[in-house]
């Protein structure tokens, strides 16, 4: 498996829930993070210990989660703008003009931005790429999918790995493309790895008939969860969500 | 670069928002599937499967925009030129799906509309632009790396407008959305036109050496097999 991957091998309670029943919690954490109105930060300051907790079960470090979330930064950019580029009435900060509705709706995308990804990470730490997989189709999306998105994973490595191959015998042979109109070679090279994967494909596709294949990938059996465990599993994302009812009734 | 406005982050839009577009992504990915069933029949798991392999190792390397500036490819129009506008739409749903649960990339609640934006609208956009000019694409080789460029502008310019939408109906408000589509528009016009060249010279070595695995030529053999 591509070793960006984000899971962290674990035998924590976390972990070893069934991945559909943390799919579910996980979207429905972020929904209700998303639903807060952005005027209660104690409600996101409870999701945030919500979320600590969780990974505190799990044994995974904070500083490992915190070291990945910079994957936002792009977003937190956009929502430091906000309060300069945003119109409606304006008040003075330390001198510096800044428009009260963009404000908040820079404070609302950092902090449902952060949390969100917070919650993502801690759902890809926790579970095995192959196990979402399956908690994808346990949750009724169509085999032909999950089985595309299986086979796209177990090759990703394999064309990556062709890609950089292509790319070492590119700099060996002189090539030092640092500007678009250098580009032409990696365009060709994208063109070749385009080729060599279709072809890849075909030659998967022979092999696996030869193999037997019947149009659908064989599931291991599994027996359905306890409600026990459902109830487990979302235990946080109720949290959350209670949280977000309350700040709704309250403002 | 070019993720700035792609791979939409939570909190960005309302919660009715992000529920309406994931319904929509979802209508969207089930059409795509059947169409890429119909395309490639038996065969769809493991082309589909290897395509969308391609579009995931495509979008990790970066291709210089400007001096110290590097985008990467979204691969819609890409995919839907050489595999089709089904596969290509699923392929690259799938690897939007992928990236939001394995990789973290992309908010989930956002996801429907990062899906919305990328695979359905981007790759559609793209994709009829090719097809409209396919008579263009057939006459000669600088008319197929023409329209390629053109289709894949179009589909980076069509996605940062979907974002717009989104942003318009269920947005954090806050910035004016002319200024925001200028902003966007015109940050995209410059990635599309490095999609665009790298689009159509990838389009240009396949039709080189394997004609036959460009849809959008294959469709014309279809059809002159059909009126002879």
């Amino acid at each position: 498996m591509s070793a960006s991957v984000l899971y962290r091998p674990g035998d924590s309670v976390v972990h070893r829930l069934p991945a559909h029943v943390k799919i579910v919690a996980a979207f429905a954490a972020v929904l209700g993070v998303v639903a807060t109105p952005r005027e209660a930060a104690w409600a996101f300051g409870a999701d945030l210990v919500v979320v600590v907790a969780v990974w505190a079960v799990a044994g995974v470090p904070v500083g490992w989660f915190a070291r990945r979330a910079v994957i936002e930064i792009p977003f937190v950019l956009f929502a430091v703008l906000l309060p300069f580029v945003g119109g409606g009435p304006r008040t003075d900060v330390l001198g510096v003009s800044v428009s009260v509705e963009g404000s908040l709706a820079g404070w609302n995308i950092v902090a449902k931005g952060t949390l969100g990804v917070l919650i993502s990470l801690t759902l890809a730490a926790t579970t095995h790429p192959r196990d979402l997989l399956a908690g994808l189709r346990r949750l009724r999306v169509p085999p032909l999918v999950t089985t595309i998105a299986s086979l796209m994973l177990r090759y990703v490595e394999v064309i990556v790995a062709e890609a950089r191959r292509m790319r070492l015998a590119r700099l060996c042979r002189g090539d030092d493309s640092r500007f678009l109109w250098q580009a032409a070679a990696v365009a060709r090279g994208i063109g070749v790895l385009f080729l060599r994967s279709y072809e890849r494909g075909e030659r998967v596709h022979l092999a696996m008939l030869a193999r037997g294949w019947t149009g659908t990938m064989p599931a291991p059996p599994a027996a359905p969860p306890g409600a026990a465990r459902w109830l487990a599993g979302v235990s946080p994302a109720v949290l959350v969500a209670a949280g977000c009812g309350v700040a709704l009734w309250v403002t | 670069m070019s993720a700035i406005a792609m791979h939409a982050s939570d909190g960005l839009f309302d919660a009715p928002t992000s529920l309406l577009f994931a319904a929509v992504a979802v209508a969207g990915i089930g059409a795509a599937v059947l169409g890429a069933r119909r395309d490639l029949d038996d065969r769809t798991a493991p082309l589909a499967g290897l395509v969308a392999a391609f579009v995931f190792a495509v979008q990790m390397l970066n291709f210089p925009v400007l001096p110290g500036v590097s985008g990467h490819l979204l691969g819609g129009a890409l995919a839907a030129i050489l595999a089709g506008p089904w596969v290509g739409a699923l392929c690259v749903g799938i690897v939007l799906v992928v990236q939001a649960l394995l990789f973290a990339d992309g908010g989930l609640t956002a996801l429907g509309a990062n899906v919305t934006n990328m695979a359905l609208l981007g790759t559609a956009a793209g994709y009829l632009v090719a097809v409209a000019l396919r008579g263009l694409a057939v006459r000669s080789r600088a008319g197929l790396l023409g329209v390629a460029f053109t289709a894949a502008l179009v589909n980076t310019v069509v996605a940062a407008l979907g974002f717009v939408l989104e942003y318009a109906i269920g947005g954090q408000g806050a910035v004016s959305l002319g200024g925001l589509a200028t902003a966007l528009v015109g940050v995209h016009v410059l990635i599309g036109i490095g999609e665009g060249l790298i689009t159509a010279l990838t389009v240009g070595a396949v039709a080189a050496v394997r004609p036959d695995l460009v849809y959008l030529l294959r469709q014309r053999a279809a059809t002159r097999e059909a009126v002879a």
